[in-house]
């Protein structure tokens, strides 16, 4: 099941330093949500504060509301961990487990946390998310070999196999497509394309055409000056956005007259 | 004035020939031994003159005909390769000393038979020795390596930064430092304290040696943790997995390999211990294989012994040796054999658990 995510008035910080300040949203379910704006600006760390791997980092903490189905997720009786299980990440740089298989990297999420499966099941998980991950031709035939001596973009598509074979609620991507050439980087936003009809996905991506060919909502970040925090100008519909933003600062960054 | 001589930007410069380190070798060694023939010096002099001879002379050469940045570099590699060889010499010396009057000695029966009642010039055998080595060390490495280990993944786990894990890095740093007959003393009063001032045995040995192996093995796990780079730390809690199985499923497999080769290497530094073993353990002439109970000879304390008490010279015989140094030296050459083949092990081991890149 799809969840949608409200945000309401949320600061981030690590240790004394606030990194970013007063972020109010609503990302919607079954939809792709970008993340624009320059570098440091807290699209990172806004991100990681919404599956609460944010606090992983020592001295790092949160305030304000995280609401995912009702339910408030820095609520004091809620599990990171239970909260991890449902919101899934990939991250900037391919890091698929090195001591394992490819087809122990998809099942990872499963066999970490010790859930038994018949081998047929195990089976049919790890054709289906590689499947959806647009990698099973490719790696079919060598499910044993170690993930690691796949291609960037192989093991890019791995993680989000990975991310996909415990069925999140959402999905959340950082700049996933930051490492990879144009081929794998199209692959990739195809698979979004497909993931959206049953995942909530949000993306962090530096490179704005791309979050206009796959999102349907943008919220762009920005840093009032170096050392500020950063904060949200505008999160509007992509369309809406790239056509006829709200606020001047958009409209430069996006049409590259910044700073 | 003056025309400059040689062209000012020339990219070719004289080089020595490719022979000519083998032709100051020769001649240096030519020179050195009809000095030291004059001299009246021994071989060992001879040699030690032609290398130094060697070092110095074609740097010099190299500085007349090719210039002073390739004369430097000879000069350097000469050095390096001097250093190297310094190092080599007394390693290989001590192998072949130990071969040379030990190997003769290391018998079936030498390795089969313990020294009950072995006197006079009987042959007397280490089995007793190599058991008390292996139980000795195996308890140790039992008592150690769950401690270290802990102690490890506390400090860069969990305690990271904070003033405890300051505190425990600075205690163990200073624990690598005890003297090992410290160590020993510390394990027999603890167990005197508890059974008596007459009890010896293994047991005590294995606390003794467990508490010099503790620190090295925190020090190579924590080496090896801190190399797993948190990305995969990261990818697991984002997969919902808590921390407690994080380190135990995705941290410990990768960084194994180094950790069995830290706490092999650790092994081996303590498996020739003497002064710690002779205090809480003692000697005995029989197999004990009881850690608890009864005196225990490791090979260590066993050598020690046969060195101090070596036993008469048989009567008629030539040999200047009374037989206990004879088995010394197998019982040396034994021992070396054992950390040896320790070693082997552990980089068998940490080849086979390095992590796979399939490439
Ligand atoms: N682990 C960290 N500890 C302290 N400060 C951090 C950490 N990670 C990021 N920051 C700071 O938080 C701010 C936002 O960083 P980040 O979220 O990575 O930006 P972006 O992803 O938009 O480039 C930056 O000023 C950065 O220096
Ligand atoms: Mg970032």
């Amino acid at each position: 099941m799809a969840k949608s995510i409200d945000v309401q008035d949320l600061d981030i910080f690590y240790g004394d330093f606030k990194a970013v300040e007063g972020v109010s949203m609503t990302i919607k379910a079954k939809s792709v949500t970008a993340f624009i704006g320059p570098s440091g600006c807290g699209k990172s760390t806004f991100l990681r504060s919404l599956n609460r791997m944010h606090e992983v980092i020592p001295g790092a903490r949160v305030e304000g509301k995280v609401m995912v189905d009702g339910m408030s997720l820095y609520d004091p009786i809620v599990d990171p961990v239970e909260v991890r299980r449902r919101i899934g990440m990939v991250f900037q740089r391919p890091n698929p487990f090195p001591t394992m298989s490819i087809y122990e990297n998809v099942l990872a999420g499963n066999r970490l946390n010790n859930k038994r499966m018949p081998k047929s099941e195990a089976d049919d998980v790890v054709e289906k998310s590689l499947r959806g991950a647009n990698l099973w031709n490719e790696v079919k035939d060598r499910l044993g070999k170690p993930g690691m001596g796949l291609s960037g973009g192989q093991q890019q598509r791995l993680c989000i196999a990975r991310a996909i074979a415990v069925e999140p609620e959402v999905l959340l991507m950082d700049e996933p497509c930051s490492a990879l050439d144009p081929i794998s980087t199209a692959a990739v936003e195809d698979l979004i394309h497909d993931l959206k009809s049953s995942y909530t996905i949000v993306i962090v991506t530096h490179n704005m055409q791309q979050a206009a060919r796959v999102s349907d909502d943008t919220g762009f970040f920005n840093l009032k000056a170096a050392g500020k925090p950063g904060h949200l100008v505008e999160f509007n519909p992509t369309k809406q956005m790239f056509t006829n933003p709200d606020s001047p600062d958009t409209e430069a960054y996006i049409s590259g007259r910044f700073g | 004035m003056n025309a400059v001589a040689v062209a000012p930007s020339t990219l070719a410069h004289p080089r020595l020939p490719r022979w000519a380190p083998l032709v100051v070798a020769v001649a240096a060694l030519a020179v050195g031994a009809l000095l030291g023939l004059i001299l009246g010096w021994g071989p060992v002099a001879i040699v030690l003159l032609s290398g130094l001879l060697y070092v110095v002379a074609l740097p010099a050469w190299s500085r007349v005909l090719e210039g002073r940045r390739a004369a430097t570099d000879r000069l350097m590699t000469n050095l390096v390769w001097g250093a190297f060889a310094v190092v080599c010499v007394p390693l290989l010396w001590l192998l072949w000393n130990v071969v040379q009057k030990g190997a003769p000695h290391v018998t079936v029966h030498f390795l089969t038979t313990s020294m009950r009642g072995v006197f006079g010039s009987m042959e007397g055998g280490i089995l007793h020795a190599i058991q008390g080595t292996v139980i000795v060390t195996l308890a140790a490495t039992v008592i150690a390596v769950p401690i270290g280990l802990m102690t490890a993944i506390y400090l860069i786990e969990y305690g990271r930064g904070s003033r405890l894990a300051k505190v425990i890095t600075f205690l163990v740093d200073v624990m690598t430092g005890i003297p090992s007959i410290v160590a020993g003393l510390f394990a027999l009063s603890l167990l005197v304290l508890f059974f008596g001032p007459a009890f010896r045995a293994g047991i005590g040995g294995a606390i003794a040696l467990a508490l010099l192996m503790t620190p090295t093995v925190v020090r190579s796990a924590e080496e090896m943790l801190r190399l797993v780079p948190s990305d995969l730390r990261e990818a697991s809690f984002a997969l919902g997995v808590p921390k407690w199985r994080t380190i135990l499923k995705v941290v410990m497999p990768t960084a194994i390999g180094g950790i069995v080769t830290g706490v092999v290497l650790a092994i081996s530094r303590v498996i020739g211990e003497t002064a710690p073993l002779l205090v809480t353990a003692g000697y005995n002439d029989s197999m004990n294989g009881n850690l608890f109970s009864g005196r225990m000879t490791t090979l260590p304390v066993y050598i020690f012994n046969q060195y101090k008490t070596p036993g008469a010279v048989p009567l008629g015989a030539h040999a200047a040796d009374p037989p206990g140094y004879a088995r010394a030296w197998a019982a040396a050459l034994v021992l070396i054999v054992i950390v040896m083949i320790l070693n082997l092990i552990a980089r068998i081991i940490g080849k086979i658990f390095a992590p796979k890149t399939g490439r």
